[in-house]
């Protein structure tokens, strides 16, 4: 037996002690095998025959992973991918451990990771992926994670450090674009980016990011703006530019909260995808999924086949039937992702019951002040109640009034459960949807209830 | 036509907003209308002038550090003279996180010195380690027009670190949190109508209270003399902000 296997085995153990003795603890064997070996994601990656690939971004990175593992799926490929979602190094850790075998093998052939933007830096150099997928930067708990351009410079030096991957990136959004400026024209970088001028916003939000050019300091002038500070841009001043795509949407249909119907180009054929999620930010995390898997050899006919077949990621656009009614949860974590659930909200008629759950746990970020930036303002008038929720649930409940929501139709339950069957109880149809949009943690938690009331599937693997 | 109406400038409010101040200026904004008081907001970007007499209150948030400087540099060029004879003639300058350091002497980001307007005696450095100073915070107030003190809450999240000139009064004593410094337990700054706090963002929102008595200040009148508000949920949430901070 090797070191490794040695250390490898002492984790596993360490880990399957501490799931009996009910503490969970998926990230616990990652953790504790990088204290014994601190390379160790280096070297299992190493065993996996086809490489890997890795996704960050502040915005779906989990669903992201999901679409790309279903057209890798289809495409007879086997991953090893941290699927519920642990991005940081113990997570990584953790994921290949329980694929690592005996012998120096692995169970899989490629790696999927998706990686907090955070820990990109500290993990890419040990992954060397064969491609990297860059999607996005918002404005997010900047008690953790800082400014956005202070992120973009640590991005940069990951990128300038992995000459061999190949960079996916977004082209509509700057920041993201402008990492991929010295590879534009060479096949080391793949842009992704929405072509279609009916799904522009009328103007950008209140709480847009990176409106100044990365390289000259001028403001960049939009032509379209679709999501946040993604669009069509340029600078005036120093002539940079938004970089053509080569995987687009050319045209998008969006179908209220059941999914979106996209036409996209890809570089080796046009395709119609219909797409079970809902949203533009959904079309953006396809495109990236698309562009991604091609960059990783697949096929035109798996990527549509795997898009069409993707499967809700945990808590983000999942639905479980629960007291007679459908209970669709959308996590909300930042005030671009939270702007994007309302904007898809409000593409379906009528009023809407809505459950809110505000927590300020460190995963969360500790600083609520986010959801002042969020425009709830585009929904206020369309809710027919909202039960508010979570640690900090009347902050939540003042959000909703000051953004025109009357009083009369709000309720304060700090504790979930109970706030569950009050939101439930409010829902007037039956059976009804009640609409819930709780933050990281609060997803968790509301999932354990659920799963606890057997009407949710306990979870992955 | 409202009989009163409350003036609001807001300096720099597309590069100034980084942790969701627009809270406090729809704070504002509904509790005016609920009373009958006009209201009235008008943005000052780089380059623009700003009229002393044609407004209560200026308001300047937080940004990051490009932005924050591009605002330091156009702050001395163009506003400056006009905030100092606002704050003179007895309006409400407000500088909230970024603010406060603009509000005063420099800002000393290692080698580099970022000039502020001069309105408040007070200057800031930035930890030589990076370090920041983050979390929810609370601190005890005494305003006048108030009978007591009364406690703010909310969250702070800055590197720099500031010192009042001896002399220079603080905005308030902080009860759990890190303030101006992390070490003196003064919080923010208060030189008559000038106020710098580092408690950011939707500081009003969580001190409904707050909110009124900067109304009542950049009004000109007494803060009893406001109509009263269904607060109940404003209470609630100031309950929730200050629990979180411990207090």
């Amino acid at each position: 037996m090797s070191l490794l296997a040695a250390k490898v085995a002492t984790a596993r153990a360490a880990g399957a002690l501490s799931r009996r003795s009910g503490r969970g603890g998926t990230s616990l064997p990652g953790k504790l095998l990088l204290r014994m070996e601190p390379d160790a994601v280096g070297a299992l990656a190493r065993r996996l025959r086809d490489g890997n690939a890795v996704i960050s971004a502040t915005n779906g990175k989990t669903t992201t992973a999901a679409m790309v593992a279903s057209i890798l799926e289809r495409g007879g490929h086997r991953l090893v991918h941290n699927r519920a979602g642990a991005n940081m190094a113990g997570g990584i850790a953790g994921t290949l451990l329980e694929a690592a075998g005996p012998n120096g093998s692995i169970d899989g052939d490629v790696g999927l990771f998706e990686i907090d933007e955070f820990w990109l830096d500290r993990l890419v150099g040990q992954l060397h992926p064969r491609a990297l997928l860059l999607a996005n930067l918002f404005r997010d708990q900047l008690d953790r994670y800082g400014e956005l351009e202070a992120i973009a410079d640590r991005w940069q030096s990951v990128v300038a450090d992995a000459q061999d991957t190949t960079l996916v990136l977004n082209a509509d959004d700057p920041l993201v674009a402008d990492l991929g400026r010295e590879r534009v024209g060479t096949d080391s970088v793949v842009f992704f980016g929405v072509e279609d001028p009916a799904m522009a916003l009328d103007g950008m939000a209140h709480a847009a990011d990176s409106k100044h050019c990365r390289r000259c300091g001028a403001p960049y002038h939009y032509d379209l703006i679709f999501l946040g500070h993604l669009g069509h841009y340029h600078c005036d001043a120093c002539g940079a530019t938004r970089p053509a795509p080569q995987v687009a949407a050319e045209r998008v249909v969006l179908d209220g909260l059941r999914g979106a119907r996209i036409t996209m180009r890809l570089p080796a054929a046009t395709v119609d995808v219909r797409l079970p999620l809902p949203g533009l930010y959904n079309v953006y995390n396809a495109l990236a999924a698309a562009a991604l898997a091609g960059a990783l050899g697949a096929t035109p006919d798996d990527i549509v086949a795997g898009l069409e077949e993707v499967a809700a990621a945990f808590g983000r656009a999942e639905t479980v039937r629960v007291d007679g009614h459908d209970l669709l949860m959308l996590l909300v974590k930042n005030p671009a992702g939270a702007n994007e659930v309302l904007r898809t909200l409000a593409l379906e008629d009528g009023e809407h019951d809505l459950l809110a759950v505000l927590n300020d746990h460190t995963a969360d970020g500790r600083d609520v002040s986010w959801i002042w930036d969020a425009d709830f303002e585009k929904l206020a008038g369309r809710l027919r109640h909202v039960t508010c929720s979570g640690t900090r649930a009347p902050e939540m409940a003042l959000r909703l009034k000051y953004a025109g929501v009357p009083e009369d139709r709000l309720t304060v339950e700090p504790d979930l459960a109970s706030g569950l069957d009050r939101a439930l109880a409010a829902v007037p149809e039956q059976p009804g949807l009640l609409v819930a949009i709780p933050t990281y943690t609060a997803m968790l938690e509301l999932r354990r209830e659920l799963v606890t009331r057997g009407v949710a599937g306990s979870s992955f693997g | 036509m409202a009989e009163r109406t409350l003036r609001v400038c807001a300096l720099y409010p597309d590069l100034m907003n980084i942790y969701a101040d627009r809270g406090n200026m729809l704070m504002l904004e509904r509790r005016c209308a609920w009373r009958g008081i006009g209201f009235e907001l008008t943005a000052a970007g780089l380059g623009d002038p700003v009229d002393p007499d044609a407004h209560d209150l200026f308001y300047l948030g937080g940004g990051q550090d490009r932005d924050q400087q591009l605002c330091a540099q156009d702050l001395v060029d163009t506003k400056r003279d006009a905030l100092h004879a606002a704050a003179g003639r007895g309006a409400v300058v407000m500088g909230i996180c970024g603010g406060i350091q603009l509000l005063g002497d420099h800002y000393e980001l290692g080698t580099e010195r970022v000039p502020g307007i001069g309105l408040a005696d007070l200057h800031t450095v930035r930890a030589i380690d990076g370090s920041r100073l983050i979390g929810n915070v609370a601190i005890e107030v005494e305003l006048p027009g108030l009978d007591g003190p009364r406690v703010l809450a909310g969250f702070e999240n800055h590197g720099g670190r500031t010192y009042l000139a001896a002399g220079e009064v603080p905005l308030g004593r902080v009860l759990k949190g890190h303030g101006n410094d992390g070490r003196s337990g003064f919080e923010g700054v208060l030189r008559g109508t000038v106020i710098g706090t580092y408690l950011h963002g939707p500081l009003l929102p969580k001190n409904a209270w707050f909110a009124d008595w900067l109304m009542a200040t950049a009004l000109g009148v007494d803060p009893g003399s406001l109509s009263a508000l269904d607060d109940r949920l404003e209470d609630a949430a100031h309950q929730s902000a200050r629990h979180a901070a411990g207090v």
